[in-house]
């Protein structure tokens, strides 16, 4: 059928039987109006939006703009303003003014200045152990595994990703504490559980963010061809010259794009460190310890993870990793 | 393939086997714990029990934690879909100038940590809200959940969106189907799958979300992460919060089983 049915428009339901739109299309005489006029008078409003690109992409965005940028960013954005202001001393209410002091104090006050970098530490610590554990599982899984253990090791990785945060932590809790699962398990071969302390929190961390590391580095691996690794063998190059040569430098992007979930993740975490860091203070903790009593150092001190995750995305963007995520 | 020596894959099948042992064993003791009997946490179980069980099946607090976090994650992944569905077919479809900002306005929400998203909703609510005599309430924790929800949503369905082929609507719009129809009956069904995929990531992304959930909730209103927080935060605490956290594991694979088959339908396809 080469021409347009003028019936097409208002009987929709003859489309699901060709032969019956067939008959019409045979009986009916060859409109001589442009198609076009016709599908103005029945339908003016597709018509308009399918002339106009602009209005369709104005309206596509609307909602989600006004509702990204009128709440979430306008919030972002006061929240910078609270942190210029101050704390009545007498009535311990925020109000308005203009005070460097709250960011002063993330540099000056000792206790504040090595917290933000034990955080930022803890959260690189975190995602380089991610890295280091992601990228063989990823080569096993996808080059070396089974095709029905590829899918039963996919399963299992995606898996704890939902097993709730929470749940989580007080797992480890449970393993790690006195009289918890490492002491009974290799309290006989002499290994003691260290208590709660940072390395236990960063261990928490890796357990908690793993799977995000873990997932785009497995997806990266498979989309290898496995060629590349027949083309680095007759070149001369042995499994792990291909690994560090051939497969890294492949997924380099995917790694950045996991490792935005690893670092920021933890980078904002303090329950992870409250639960099984013993002492351990996150950035977290001083934010969360300030929301009440004084908001305006909470707020100065919310920059800190935002100038640190931007810094972070503003790199993963140049490698084109964004797009991944 | 990848050729590689016999040790070399035995080390690694060893490292797999480690990050396995790794990450079930504590699920596998939070899950074993919620049948001991006795009041603390401990290892080796002395006894099993199914008190926990009971007690937690009619405890009023659970229930209505359970309830607060339906609701929420419900709603919250409805605006999601809506928004996120928006965003993805702008960015599909469409070249403009500012394209990748938007990108990352998506994105912004999930990348900052929890925290900021918690305290940047709760400052804008206490401090800027109230004192206008705005009272937000329950309604501004489900706003501040479908805020980072709406990237799973645009995630998957983006992807998708990219894979399609356009001409389909095309065809259907030469034959007279108008914009609606066309999305009704040939564009939607094309990406279903992964609208709903997304939709439920949503769902279980602030079905479990605990900071921005600490810093909105209003006064009174338990999560059940929030019932689990304080739960924890509590020095003799017992073992009633290993039932919940075993519900909510074995909650964790629904969202697990459904993308499994969703996949499985896509590669069918």
């Amino acid at each position: 059928m080469t021409e347009r049915s003028p019936h097409r428009d208002d009987d929709t339901q003859s489309a699901d039987n060709p032969s019956a739109t067939a008959t019409v299309a045979e009986a009916e005489p060859r409109s001589t109006e442009p198609v076009t006029g016709l599908h103005e008078h029945s339908r003016p409003l597709s018509t308009y939006l399918f002339q106009r690109t602009r209005v369709r992409l104005i309206s596509l965005l609307a909602l989600p703009m006004t509702w990204l940028v009128g709440i979430y960013i306008v919030s972002l954005v006061l929240l910078l303003v609270t942190a210029f202001w101050v704390v009545n001393p007498f009535t311990s209410r925020v109000t308005p003014g203009f005070t460097l002091d709250n960011f002063v104090s993330i540099f000056t006050v000792p206790a504040y200045l090595s917290t933000s970098l034990r955080t930022l530490g803890m959260a690189l610590a975190v995602t380089a152990l991610s890295i280091l554990f992601a990228v063989p599982l990823g080569i096993y899984m996808a080059k070396l595994a089974s095709p029905m253990m590829r899918n039963l090791l996919a399963v299992a990785i995606t898996l704890p990703l939902w097993a709730g945060y929470l749940v989580k932590i007080l797992a480890m809790r449970l393993v790690f504490t006195e009289n918890g699962f490492i002491n009974w398990a290799l309290g006989p071969l002499g290994v003691e559980s260290p208590g709660f302390n940072v390395w236990i929190a960063i261990v928490t961390l890796t357990y908690l963010w793993f799977p995000y590391m873990a997932l785009p580095v497995f997806t990266a691996i498979r989309q290898i061809p496995n060629s590349l690794f027949d083309a680095s063998a007759d070149m001369g190059a042995r499994s792990f010259g291909t690994i560090f040569r051939v497969v890294i430098p492949l997924i380099v992007p995917a790694i950045i794009a996991g490792s935005v979930f690893t670092f920021s993740l933890s980078l904002g975490d303090y329950l992870a460190a409250r639960f099984t860091g013993g002492a351990t203070q996150m950035i977290g903790s001083i934010i969360a310890s300030n929301i009440n009593l004084n908001p305006p150092v909470a707020a100065a001190f919310s920059m800190v993870p935002i100038a640190f995750v931007v810094m972070y995305l503003m790199v993963a963007r140049r490698t084109g990793s964004l797009e991944r995520m | 393939m990848l050729q590689m020596s016999k040790s070399a894959k035995l080390g690694l099948l060893g490292l797999v086997l480690f990050v396995l042992i790794f990450m079930y064993t504590p699920l596998f003791v939070v899950i074993a714990n919620s049948f001991n009997s006795a009041r603390l946490s401990a290892w080796p179980i002395e006894q099993l029990t199914l008190d926990w069980w009971i007690f937690a099946a009619t405890y009023e607090p659970i229930r209505m934690a359970l309830l607060n976090s339906f609701i929420v994650a419900s709603i919250a992944m409805v605006f999601a879909a809506i928004l996120g569905t928006l965003v993805a077919f702008a960015l599909s479809r469409y070249d403009f100038f500012g394209k990748s900002t938007v990108n990352l306005l998506v994105v912004l929400p999930i990348a900052l940590p929890g925290v900021v998203t918690g305290v940047a909703f709760s400052n804008t609510y206490s401090n800027f809200l109230s004192p206008i005599g705005i009272d937000v309430g329950y309604f501004g924790l489900i706003v501040s959940h479908a805020t980072f929800c709406i990237v799973m949503v645009f995630n998957n369905v983006f992807a998708r969106l990219k894979r399609m082929n356009p001409s389909m609507q095309e065809a259907s719009m030469d034959l007279g189907a108008g914009l609606w129809e066309t999305f009704r009956l040939v564009t939607f069904p094309q990406f279903r799958s992964s609208f709903i995929a997304g939709a439920l990531l949503a769902f279980a992304l602030s079905f479990d979300e605990v900071y921005v959930t600490i810093f909105t909730a209003p006064p009174g209103v338990d999560t059940l992460p929030l019932w689990i927080l304080k739960e924890m935060a509590r020095p003799n605490q017992a073992s009633v919060v290993n039932v919940v956290a075993t519900v909510v594991i074995l909650l964790s694979l629904i969202p697990v089983y459904i993308s499994q088959r969703l996949a499985r339908e896509d590669d069918a396809r």
